[in-house]
């Protein structure tokens, strides 16, 4: 067995940054605190690249398998149910490392810049190093219990991160949105794992997830409308995992936490953190595969939807960090969706591959994508597309770093999100051709939305800036590097290096739907230029004829507003109210009956203290012979 | 020799010290004498310490631990009630009792 005891320190580093630079905050200058942080994940990020170079392509046997690099135990709760802590090395966890710890590094850099002069600066990057520990911690839990600790972990950083600017009362109102609608999904999260363990025994994904393992040879539980309990804990399971990747109708959550500073939003809410859902379905894959395969339908079908949903609210949206949220929902649909469609071992499981296989690129591109956003909104001080048009004079290298970004998530070869997003259409198409029709449809969409926030930000309108100027060095360097990584990372065997089973297999280039895929994104680019690419009023007269459909886009399909309706008219009311008045009437009187008794009875027997000492002496004389003459009577020997 | 004289003799003469100390904690107003009557039911108690270890448990020593413990207690006790004496002497000129009705409801 290969030694990975070095990964302990992927761990150590950012959470020993985080306390260092969280006790001493305030005596430390703040780009100290900036170094320390940039230090701890730079040496990270050089470990995760030399695990996965050692796993990945040191291997000597054929098949990937997993390692337990460390593990101690932290709880024993009976003899066999134990709480371990520990770090599990496989083909996800070990491209989830490179994934985060690469856009870490870079958004750490990125921030020297983009939050150069703030108040919060220090207090920044400790929550930072905080995330990223937390986040890290996640991918390599070797157990249930460890990833719910981090989940919440890095629920929490993301709650302290959104509300960095907690002196406006919206970062404070979407931090704490966020983190209730995310905790609420957590809760089913909880109730999945009971369930799990209790029908198991055990926490550990090995023994969960082993194929030859008692939950999946055997039917546990019993059955409840018709599925079966271990299909009911999966999909709780999946609950949570919705909750965190913002998946309908938990995704109300991730456009307002745009509130955050744009790095976050780079880091958290686009690469990261909300991909922790995909990589929850894909960590029990083999038991979603194998034992619950109607969880998997409710995967998939969620999934597509919610990639249709919000690309069709990206395209009417105007504040340019919310189109790329909206994106970002839309493309974490896509992944769900190809983890719903794939099977278990081999070609079958292409969907799991190309599931992962975009995460990786998805990653690139759409923190390069928010990256760039934040460098534009640095320059012209405003997210809203109105404020901006013809900077690709202004910013040349956001804008080609943007272009390259934009291409690769509308699929266009030879960028990364081409090959990625070809493999996910090939798998929707070998399972299930409505899932293709949706898919195919919202390559155009996304296409088409990602054109639109291109052409109306760097063509359009010309416009005059008071000195305006390119970011500085700090902040373009990570997008070269991001740039890089979303123009390259599709060339990547990743068939031959995550599969589900750890086998690797060739995929086969799908010609049809490549052309396909290609010209559907070609057709939205084509439509995208020719509505925002020169000033016209083309786009208000399709606005104005599709009028009401075009409003209830505009408005996010009222779901904020059903959500509102739903909480404060029915639950407040209804619900609230009655357990108001029971918890009032109910359980504060009788508590009040008690104390009233007590006063009452007390002050009828007061009089019994007399203050008279020898009145005091013959009570307790008395008691005392009453006593001994009932233990006489009672036991006389 | 002690052991000619037969325990319960013993006991008697305790129980009508235990008995008496409790007629003058009842019967006396005057604080000292009611603290006396106290030293004398400690004392009765005392005596069954010692004379029930002596003539069951010979070999043993609990119960002359015990006395010098209860003895110690006394001590202290009585350094506590007459200090307390005092300053009610100091406040309202007596040690009576019957004038120390203040401490009720």
């Amino acid at each position: 067995m290969e030694n990975y005891q070095y990964t302990i320190w992927i761990l150590i580093l950012p959470f020993a940054a985080f306390l260092f630079t969280g006790i001493l905050s305030g005596k430390l200058k703040p780009s100290l605190t900036a170094t320390i942080s940039i230090g701890a994940i730079g040496i990270a990020t050089a470990l995760s690249y030399l695990a996965a170079i050692q796993y990945f392509f040191l291997n000597a046997s054929e098949s990937y398998t997993a390692v337990e690099a460390a593990s101690f135990t932290w709880y024993r709760l009976s003899d066999t149910l134990v709480i371990d802590m520990g770090i599990l090395i496989d083909p996800i966890s070990v491209m989830m490392l490179v994934v985060i710890s690469t856009v870490s590094f870079m958004v750490h850099i990125y921030s020297t810049g983009y939050m150069k002069g703030d108040d919060g600066y220090a207090r920044y990057f400790t929550f930072l190093s905080l995330f990223s520990f937390a986040m890290l911690g996640l991918v390599l839990a070797t157990n249930l219990i460890q990833i719910y600790v981090f989940w919440e972990l890095v629920g929490l950083s993301s709650y302290l991160l959104i509300g960095h600017y907690y002196q406006k009362p919206s970062a404070v109102a979407a931090a704490k949105k966020a983190f209730i609608v995310t905790r609420f999904a957590d809760l089913g999260f909880l109730i999945g794992i009971l369930m799990l363990s209790y029908y198991t025994g055990t926490f550990s994904f090995s023994d969960i997830t082993n194929p030859d393992g008692p939950l999946i040879t055997q039917t546990i539980g019993g059955t409840f409308l018709g599925l079966s309990t271990l299909t009911w804990a999966m999909i709780l399971v999946f609950m949570g995992g919705a909750g965190k990747s913002a998946m309908f109708p938990f995704h109300i959550w991730l456009p307002d936490a745009m509130e955050g500073p744009t790095p976050i939003s780079a880091l958290i809410h686009a690469a990261t953190m909300v991909v922790a859902g995909v990589y929850l379905v894909a960590r029990m894959f083999t038991v979603y595969s194998l034992a619950a395969p109607e969880a998997l339908e409710v995967i998939a079908f969620i999934g597509a939807f919610t990639s249709l949903f919000a690309a069709l609210i990206a395209i009417t949206q105007t504040d340019i960090k919310k189109i790329l949220a909206y994106s970002t929902i839309s493309q974490i649909g896509y992944m769900m969706m190809a983890l719903g469609v794939s099977g278990y071992s081999g070609e079958a499981g292409l969907g799991f591959t190309a599931s992962m296989f975009h995460l990786f690129t998805h990653a690139f591109f759409k923190a390069l994508l928010f990256l760039g956003a934040g460098s534009i909104i640095h320059a012209v001080h405003s997210n809203e597309m109105k404020d901006m048009g013809g900077l690709r004079k202004h910013l040349p290298a956001t804008h080609i770093t943007f272009l390259i970004a934009t291409l690769a998530i509308s699929g266009i070869p030879p960028f990364s999100g081409f090959f990625s997003k070809d493999e996910i259409l090939a798998a929707a198409y070998a399972s299930n051709k409505l899932y293709f029709a949706v898919e195919y449809l919202v390559a155009g969409l996304t296409a088409f939305y990602m054109f639109r926030l291109y052409f109306n930000v760097f063509w359009g309108k010309k416009r005059t800036y008071e000195n305006i100027h390119e970011s500085p060095a700090s902040m373009t360097i990570p997008l070269w590097i991001l740039a890089f990584g979303a123009a390259f990372a599709g060339f990547l065997p990743f068939s031959h290096l995550v599969t589900t089973d750890g086998i690797p297999f060739d995929t086969h280039f799908h010609l049809t739907i490549a052309i396909a895929s290609v010209a559907i994104a070609l057709t939205g680019i084509f439509i995208a230029a020719a509505l925002y690419r020169k000033e016209s009023t083309r786009s208000q007269k399709i606005a104005a004829t599709l009028g009401v459909f075009y409003t209830v886009t505009k408005e996010k399909f009222y779901v904020d507003e059903i959500y509102l309706f739903i909480t404060k008219k029915i639950i407040f009311n209804l619900i609230s109210k009655s357990i108001a008045w029971f918890d009032r009437h109910i359980v504060d009187g009788f508590m009040n009956l008690t104390g009233n008794t007590t006063v009452a009875a007390s002050f009828r027997i007061r009089k019994f203290q007399s203050g008279n000492i020898h009145q005091y002496a013959l009570v307790f004389l008395t008691g005392v012979l009453i006593a001994t003459l009932v233990y006489l009577y009672y036991y006389p020997k | 020799m002690i052991e000619d004289i037969p325990l319960s003799h013993i006991l008697i003469v305790s129980t009508l010290i235990f008995f008496i100390g409790v007629y003058g904690f009842m019967t006396r107003k005057n604080m000292i004498s009611m603290l006396i009557s106290v030293e004398l039911v400690l004392n009765a108690v005392n005596i069954n310490f010692v004379a029930i270890n002596r003539y069951l448990y010979p070999e043993r020593l609990e119960g002359h631990f015990f006395t010098l413990f209860v003895i110690g207690i006394a001590a202290a006790e009585a350094a506590v009630a007459i200090a307390i004496f005092i300053n009610l002497y100091r406040n309202i000129r007596s040690i009576d009792v019957d004038e120390v009705t203040e401490m009720k409801y």
